[in-house]
Formats: structure tokens, C-alpha cells, sequence
């Protein structure tokens, strides 16, 4: 692979990871965030694949084989299950009033993406190479999962800003160093697998018990 | 010089052509005959053998609004590069003067529609210069992050740089700018999802509200000026990011004629492409525009950070 191809490969996907991550923030459907969360999985690992086609490590290219499998396959198809079904009660399938509205969020986001920008540069100098430039994308995502966790009532919609932060922190690990060990990989991956698992028994049980998952009426005391 | 004029007049004839085949596309896909691609260039001829009637109490912002609205399209259509890169107008108008040129249309057909006094101008023109005010920085971000990596805000350069760099449209830069300037140019034209230019539903319409008092002349001039704003807009859009075929400084006839095809086909294609789109999609709630257009805002930002620190 020349240099120019592999930076403009890398490029291309930090930049649909970057867009996933914040097209998150606009959409309002809990279907749709789940696939643009499963297409952000899927530029992950182009990502991870990018850099281990570029050392010719192959141990590199399976652990991003692996986190596609994962995260553009599984963590989705787990999320999707604990959906609620179609022509179910009306608002549950969709986030209705989130605490920032949706145009305030995108403005938020913005900001975020400058303050990551800031933030990154230090990093960036310390060792200047083209997968060290995309490292404000991985940070401009982690603060936007951020921002989706705790301005989003839905509990679904939590648990993909959760997951977002964890892209974001794989992303960052991988465009920092030269790749992360296989053993470090599967440890954090099965961590956010049973992480999801646990979620969405939780998110059904509540479904089962208080009829939906608004988290904000879960702080009314009932009997 | 021959190129920029042939660009103009191209433009000109060639609008309400565009504006003709969308709403055929949008007829055959609901299944209706349709008028025919000629059929706004008979509205045109009809409407200007009319008499002009202004209504009483309107002075002469009303009156100068489409004459302005006109011409502030045909300097913006003799200055972008569509046919050729090499416009006489190049070295006085860059990317702020285009900009500024289609908001003075805009600002120019708001008064005129705010001179009229009645309830249904002030609402269109309240809500123009709403979109407006979002629509125009955006377009201001999305050029500027293709700019960056030109080093001029010229719209000239910035083509003639792609042309020598084909790949260089392949970056999350530009898919971004790409993304944010379709949208704005949707929400500038007044297409659905942002207003439906066949309603006179007062509760929706925007453009239309603005224009429901001028007849005759007056009314042609206008419909003539939109057409105009949408196909160099559409053109934009395809010489930014595919501007293939666009003729040089000193290119010959046939260089010429193939940049006149290739601009009517790219064009062509974009319309035919938003028209479809159109079809399959519902008007957005008023209240939903801005968010839209904050997203789309968002995106150019995005482009502009992309194209510094990514590169």
C-alpha cells in the first residue's frame, strides 16, 4: 500500500466513523441509531484493518476482523432484540423529548468536536504520524457518546452512548499505539459483550415491570 | 470570454428546462402523464404577455425585488464555474461574493414580500430569513473546508485544484462538505423536505407566501430567477465535487461543447436524482427545519476541522 492511498483510507474511515458517531445525536428513531451504531462498528474495524494491512501485522487484521464481527454483528443484533417490537406503545420505539433538544445537541456537538480538537494537539505532537492526526475524530466521538449518555432519557439510547464511548476509546488505543495486544482486545470486547448482555436483560425486565424505559420516571417512588 | 458567455446563456435557456424535467420525473413516478419538459418555458411566455397589476399601497421596494432577485442570479450565474473555470468576472468574486449575491436575491423578494402588508408576505418572509440565516453560513463552511486544502477561496481554483487531483474528493473533508452543501442547497431552493414549491397551503409554504402577490411580468421574472438559482446551484454542486469536463482557460471549441454537455447532463442528473427523492419523502414540520439545517451546519464544520487537522 503507498503512503498516499494508506492516509487517505485511514482518513475515509475515522471520517464515516466520526459521522456515525454524530448522526447518533440527530436521529431520534431507536431503529436507526442502532444500524448508524452498527455502521460506526464497521468503520472501526476498517480502521483497525487499515493499520494492520499497513505494518503487515496479521494478528492486527484478525482482531479488526474480530471487532467487526462484534460490533457491526453482534453488539447490534443484541441491541436490536431488546428493542421494542413495532405497533407497540407509541413513543417507546423513539426518543420524544430528550433533555437537550435535538438542534441544541448538533451545536453541542460541535463544540465538543472544537474542544477535542484542542485537547488532541499535545498528543498529536508528541508523535506526528498520519493515524496520530485522526486522533481528535476518536476523541470527538468519545465526547459525543458522552453527551448521548446523559442527555438522552431512552434506556436504549444510553446504552448506545455507552458503547459509543467504548468505539471511541478502542479508536483512540489504536491510533495512539502501533495496535493493542490480542489478549488486551479480548478482554476489553467480552468486558462490553456481557456489559450489552446485561443491559438489555435489564432493559427488558424494566420494560416488564414499569411498561416502559424512561429513566427519568424510574426516580418516582412507587409501592 | 466566449466560454462565459455561452455559460450564461446556457444558464438561461437551460433553467426552466431544468425545472421542467423534475416535474416531469416527479409525474412519471406517481404515475401521471405530465406536462412536458417545455411546459414552465409556456408558463414563462404566458405570464409575460401579461398586464402587471401591483396591489395598492406598494411603493418601489415591491416593485425593484424582482428585477434585483434576477439579476443578483445572472452575475452568480456568469461568476461560478460551470462550463469554463477561466470567467472574465474570476479575479473580483470569490466565494464570499457568491454568497452574498444569493442573499441579496433572498433579502431583496423578503422586503418586496414584506412591502405587500398582507399576513401571508410578513409569514414567507419571516420564515426566509429564518432558513436564511442558517442556510448561509453553511455554505460559507462547506466551500471554506474545500478551500483549505487550495489555499483561495476561489471557486475557480478550487475546481481547477480538483480537476489536477481527482482523488483528492475522497476525503472525509469533502464527503462531509458534499453532505452539508446538498442539504443547504435543498433548504435554499425551497425543495421538499424544506418547502414544496407546488403548495399554496398557507400553513407550509415559504417561497410561495413571499411570491403570492406579484403577477404577470413580475411573476416570471421571479419563477425565472428561482430556476436560475437552482440549476447554478445544482452545477455547483456537480463542478465542486465531479467537475469533470469543465472546460480551461484557453480550451477550444470542442473542449467547449463537451464541457456544455457534460454540465447539462451533471445537472440533469442531480435534478432528475432530488426529484426522485422527493417523491419518497414528506415535507418536514416547520419546527424540525432548523434542525436540519443545524446538522447540516454541523457537518461543514466537521469538513472544515476534517480538512486541517485530518490532513
Amino acid at each position: 500500500m503507498t503512503d498516499q492511498t494508506y492516509v487517505q483510507l485511514l482518513d475515509l474511515a475515522c471520517g464515516a466513523f466520526l459521522l456515525t458517531g454524530v448522526l447518533v445525536l440527530w436521529r431520534r428513531d431507536l431503529a436507526a441509531i442502532v444500524r448508524l451504531f452498527a455502521a460506526q462498528g464497521a468503520a472501526l474495524a476498517a480502521i483497525v484493518i487499515v493499520l494492520g494491512v499497513r505494518q503487515a501485522a496479521t494478528e492486527l487484521v484478525i482482531v479488526g476482523l474480530a471487532l467487526g464481527g462484534l460490533r457491526a454483528g453482534l453488539l447490534p443484533y443484541l441491541i436490536r432484540r431488546a428493542l421494542p417490537e413495532r405497533g407497540g406503545p407509541d413513543a417507546e420505539g423513539r426518543e420524544t423529548r430528550p433533555v437537550v433538544n435535538v438542534a441544541s445537541s448538533l451545536v453541542a456537538a460541535a463544540v465538543l468536536a472544537l474542544v477535542a480538537y484542542a485537547v488532541a494537539q499535545p498528543l498529536i505532537r508528541l508523535a506526528p504520524s498520519p493515524a496520530a492526526h485522526a486522533l481528535p475524530v476518536a476523541l470527538t466521538v468519545l465526547l459525543v457518546g458522552f453527551f448521548v449518555l446523559v442527555t438522552r432519557r431512552r434506556a436504549l439510547s444510553q446504552v448506545v452512548g455507552f458503547l459509543l464511548i467504548d468505539n471511541a476509546i478502542t479508536a483512540t488505543a489504536f491510533l495512539t499505539t502501533n495496535g493493542v495486544p490480542l489478549v488486551v482486545e479480548l478482554g476489553v470486547s467480552l468486558d462490553v459483550l456481557f456489559a450489552v448482555l446485561v443491559l438489555s436483560v435489564l432493559t427488558n425486565r424494566m420494560r416488564a415491570a414499569f411498561g416502559g424505559t424512561d429513566l427519568d420516571e424510574l426516580r418516582e417512588l412507587r409501592d | 470570454m466566449i466560454a462565459a458567455i455561452l455559460q450564461v446563456v446556457l444558464v438561461v435557456a437551460g433553467a426552466p428546462l431544468l425545472v421542467g424535467l423534475m416535474r416531469q420525473v416527479r409525474a412519471r413516478l406517481e404515475g401521471r402523464a405530465g406536462a412536458g419538459v417545455l411546459q414552465p418555458w409556456r408558463d414563462l411566455r404566458k405570464l409575460l404577455r401579461k398586464e402587471p397589476i401591483a396591489p395598492r399601497g406598494t411603493g418601489w421596494v415591491f416593485r425593484l425585488a424582482p428585477l434585483l432577485l434576477a439579476a443578483s442570479a445572472l452575475v452568480v450565474t456568469a461568476v461560478v464555474p460551470l462550463v469554463t473555470t477561466a470567467s472574465p468576472l474570476d479575479g473580483v468574486a470569490d466565494l464570499f461574493a457568491v454568497t452574498a449575491l444569493l442573499a441579496l436575491g433572498s433579502v431583496a423578494l423578503a422586503l418586496g414580500a414584506l412591502d405587500t402588508g398582507t399576513a401571508f408576505g410578513g409569514m414567507g418572509a419571516s420564515r426566509e430569513v429564518t432558513v436564511l440565516a442558517l442556510v448561509e453560513p453553511t455554505i460559507l463552511l462547506a466551500v471554506f473546508a474545500l478551500s483549505v486544502r487550495v489555499g483561495s477561496t476561489n471557486l475557480g481554483a478550487i475546481v481547477n485544484s480538483t480537476l489536477d487531483d481527482p482523488l483528492a474528493v475522497i476525503s472525509p473533508a469533502s464527503v462531509l462538505a458534499a453532505v452539508a452543501l446538498a442539504v443547504v442547497i435543498i433548504a435554499e431552493t425551497g425543495r421538499i423536505p424544506v418547502d414544496n414549491p407546488s403548495t399554496h397551503l398557507e400553513l407550509t409554504m415559504i417561497h410561495e407566501a413571499m411570491v403570492l402577490e406579484y403577477s404577470g411580468p413580475d411573476l416570471a421574472l421571479i419563477e425565472w430567477a428561482s430556476a436560475i438559482r437552482l440549476s447554478v446551484l445544482l452545477g455547483l454542486l456537480g463542478s465542486l465535487f465531479a467537475p469533470w469536463g469543465i472546460a480551461g482557460a484557453d480550451a477550444g471549441p470542442v473542449a467547449l461543447l463537451v464541457a456544455v454537455v457534460a454540465l447539462a447532463v451533471k445537472v440533469g442528473v442531480l435534478g432528475a436524482l432530488l426529484a426522485a427523492g422527493e417523491v419518497f419523502m414528506a415535507k418536514l414540520r416547520l419546527f424540525r427545519i432548523p434542525e436540519l439545517l443545524a446538522g447540516s451546519f454541523l457537518m461543514a464544520l466537521l469538513a472544515v476541522g476534517a480538512s486541517f487537522f485530518l490532513a
